[in-house]
Parts: C-alpha cells; structure tokens; sequence
C-alpha cells in the first residue's frame, strides 16, 4: 500500500489501482455521512478531485493519487458511508482505477514514510 | 487571512483537557466537537443533555430611568411589557428594519435588562444600542461571566439537582438566585429545540461549575459542530449565515419577534418596510428544506424551481443526524415558499430533488408549562 500527503492510499493489483482514504484522514473528517464516488469511465490526472467525502459539518474532497480511467466505483458506500470510518483502508475503499503510469504508483509514500510524514504533522 | 489573536473562554483549559479540537470562531478558540464527534454529541444532546460553552456571546445589562421603553426603540419587540422573571427573544433592527442581530432580553431581576448577543456580532451591537440609546441607558457589558447552555430532555432533572427551583421554572422564564455557591443568571432556554437553560455565572467559578455539571453521567460536552446541526434542525436561524442586515424579520420568517402592539404603533426602526412586507410585499422568505436525494446541500448552494431557473440561494445546510438526512435552509421567493413545493438545489453542479418543508424539522420539546 503507498499512500499521499492528501491522505489517500492506493493499493496495486497488476495495472488496477483501488483507492480510498487513510484511517488518520477518516477520523480527522469525523463520521462520514455521504460520499460522491466518481463516474465509471471517468479520466482522472493525478492530483484531480476524485470523489467528495462528506462529515456532519463539512464536504471535503478526495484526490486522484494516480493517472488513469475509473473502472469501478464502491457502490456500497451510497447505502453505507460510515464503512469509510469503520474500515478506511478496507471495505472503505472509494475507487478502482485503471492506471496509465506505473511510476506515478513508485513516487508515492510507503507506510513507514507515511508515518514519518504524520508524525511532522 | 491574517494571523489573528484569537480569545479564549475561561474554559479554554477545560476544553484543551477534554480533548476539544479548537478552531476560531466570532475571535474566539472554541471547541467545534470533543473525542465523541459531532454526531454522537448531536445524538447524545437529542437524548440526555449537553453542555456548552457559549461564553463568547455577549452578555450585558442596560440601567436607566426606563430602559424596557427605551428598548423598544432599537427593537420591534414589546419590552414594555415584558414582565419580571421573563425572557423575550427579538432582534436589533436597523434604520431600514435589516437585522443587525437577534437576542435575548430578560428581567432576571429588577436591575434593568440582561441581555444577550451573538458573539460575533457583540462589539458593534453595544456600540449600536449605545449611539441609539445614548442619554437614555447605560450599558454595561458583564465581560466577566461566563455562559454555559445545558440541552436536552435530562438538563431539568440534572440542573435541578443543583438548583432545586430551575425545575419549577417554564421556556423564557429568567431568574437570578444562588446557586453553585455563587451567583447564578438563569433562563429556561436555548437554541437546539430542546427543553433545557443558560447559565450565567462569574467567569472565575466556570471551569467548577462546568466539571460540577459533566460529573453527571447524563451530562457529555458538546461542541460547536452538534449546536450547528442541532439549531438546524430546530428551525432556528444563525445570524452571518441566514440573516444579515439586509435581511429583514419577515423575510427570516422571525415575523413572531414583531409584536402586535408594536405593528399598530408602527413605531420600530424600518417600520414602513416590515409592515408592508407583512402585508404581502416580501420578495423572499426563508424557508426550510429537505433534500430528496443526493449529496447535502450547504450555505451558497443555489436554489432552482422545477424548470431548472435560478431562484434562490442555501443559506445553511449539512446532514441532519436526528433525521439521517440531509436538510437545509435558504430564502426564495414567497410563491414558492409553500410546503411541499418541488424544488431543486443545485450541489457541485448537479440539480438535486429538494422539498420546502416545515420548520422545525425536528419538533422542539420546550417545557411550556409545568
């Protein structure tokens, strides 16, 4: 798993990318109430919002950590936004894409700096 | 923005020890949820009580020969008539009857009018009053209490335990009296809907009286982020967000603030105005929401009719945990200001189902009488 300084992970299987939001990022949002995940078919740069996740109070947005085309979309969050909180780098998961540059999946943070990274927050 | 010098309440520490996550709010570092979150602080206030920090609000008391009169001329209230041991909500209204802001005024006792402001809002509403009132009243701003809110169906038996009277006392009753061992303000009221009192007491006997009151297993601290969704819920108008000062009390459907003696005597700033928008000259009213689908829709969303054509704007909106949907508040104009009127609101580009409902959205549970 690699993940961004957004707070998002990503976990490769061959070229298909599935995305979601860290544990640390689920529990600064609160309890998630709604998420808007991106249309099936939908071309994504690396950096692009993605899908919007929202809490009682607030809409934020998620960003594509990846190039690439949207190949499948949790369905499962419409009925069931709190699995962003119960499972975040889980069934939590927003998106499948399909991507175009193996090398933007190699620059990304392992765990150990992602950790680093969030412990100079 | 500038780095501003944020204020702090005198529980400021209470909160940092809670595990309160700050933000800045009216000037000041308050706490928008504590380790439960908003919707559980929401749900908790719904079913048990919670308790507030709204010290940041002003408090004030306004002396003089007659200062209920002179009241009556910076509001449309009728604060002569407002009886000793009474709380009256109302709003301060500008030369072209514009909300400046709403509040509470009360007669605790007979030393003049407690009154009570937004936050935000306090310095120019003292000034305001000051200017208006000037030879008239003298205004003393009490910056040296603090004020707590204790919310919910169990703030009367909690509180009551504390202060055997409150239980006797009903929605917009005021009191002074001795209670925590100190010097107590107190109102049966609030603004979440639910039964419940503020609690007005000297800032140094604060962080005391607040660990008193959470020592109660029924009693949590709740933050900024549940008294948001819980005044939406109820209804119930924040000023800077759904009323401004080109916002009149007719058009905030707060038209109960405008009193019947007063609307005769038309005698109130921007009269002309608010009586003939009470005559049917309104062109936008504020009307709740509920939105049939999709995503919430928050302040600056707009407000579309069923053909697509823009005619109004959110003002606020977010999910409502006690309905587990989304609602919201916006102004549109008074032809489709009806419940049930099909409308749409328009969410990151996309038009979405949406109802003028009824407010509250949640009914409020006001103890009106014993």
């Amino acid at each position: 798993m690699r993940f961004t300084k957004d707070h998002e992970w990503v976990e490769l299987d061959g070229d298909i990318a599935t995305v979601g939001i860290t544990a640390y990022a689920a529990d600064q949002l609160g309890d998630v109430v709604f998420v808007e995940t991106p249309d099936l078919g939908k071309s994504l740069k690396s950096g692009d919002a993605m899908a919007v996740v929202e809490s009682v109070k607030a809409a934020s947005d998620v960003y594509a950590p990846l190039s690439g085309e949207v190949v499948e979309a949790n369905g499962a969050l419409g009925d069931a936004p709190e699995t962003v909180n119960d499972q975040p780098e889980g069934l939590g998961w927003f998106a499948k894409i399909k991507i175009a540059d193996r090398a933007e999946f190699d620059a990304l943070m392992d765990r150990p700096a992602y950790e680093a990274f969030l412990g100079s927050l | 923005m500038s780095e501003e010098i944020l204020k702090i309440t005198p529980l400021n520490a209470a909160h940092l020890a809670a595990g309160a996550r700050m933000v800045p709010f009216a000037g000041y570092s308050m706490p928008v949820q504590y380790k439960d979150g908003v919707l559980k602080e929401h749900l908790w206030t719904r079913a048990h009580a919670g308790l507030f920090d709204v010290s940041h609000m002003g408090q004030a008391r306004l002396r003089g020969e007659a200062p209920l009169i002179a009241f009556q001329q910076v509001t449309p209230g009728d604060f002569k008539g407002l009886k000793l041991g009474k709380q009256r909500y109302s709003v301060l209204l500008n030369a072209t009857g514009g909300i400046i802001d709403d509040l509470m005024a009360a007669r605790p006792d007979d030393d003049g009018l407690f009154v009570v402001v937004n936050g935000a809002c306090k310095d120019n509403d003292f000034k305001v009053m000051g200017e208006v009132l000037a030879g008239q009243v003298e205004i003393e701003r009490l910056e040296n209490r603090a004020l707590l809110a204790l919310q919910g169906p169990e703030a009367c038996v909690v509180l009551a335990a504390h202060i055997p009277q409150a239980a006797s006392m009903v929605f917009m009753d005021s009191a002074a009296l001795e209670g925590f061992g100190t010097d107590v303000l107190l109102s049966r009221s609030g603004y979440t809907g639910e039964d419940g009192y503020e609690i007005s007491i000297p800032a140094h006997e604060a962080e005391r009286v607040w660990n008193l009151l959470l020592n109660d297993e029924r009693v949590r601290p709740i933050g900024l982020g549940a008294r948001d969704s819980l005044r939406l819920e109820a209804g119930l108008p924040l000023y800077g967000h759904d009323v401004d000062e080109s916002v009149s009390p007719i058009e905030a459907d707060l038209a109960f603030a405008v009193s019947p003696k007063r609307r005769q005597a038309a005698d109130f700033p921007g009269a002309g105005r608010i009586l003939a928008e009470l005559a049917g000259d309104a062109t936008r009213r504020r009307v709740g929401l509920r939105v049939l689908e999709g995503a919430p829709a928050r302040e600056g969303a707009e407000i579309a009719d069923a053909d697509g054509r823009v005619i109004g704007v959110v003002t606020s909106g977010g999910f409502a945990p006690s309905l587990s949907a989304p609602i919201a508040m916006g102004f549109v104009p008074p032809a489709f200001a009806s419940p049930g009127t099909q409308l749409r609101v328009i969410v990151r580009g996309k038009p979405q189902l949406a109802e003028v409902t009824a407010m509250p959205f949640v009914p409020h549970r006001y103890v009106r009488k014993l």
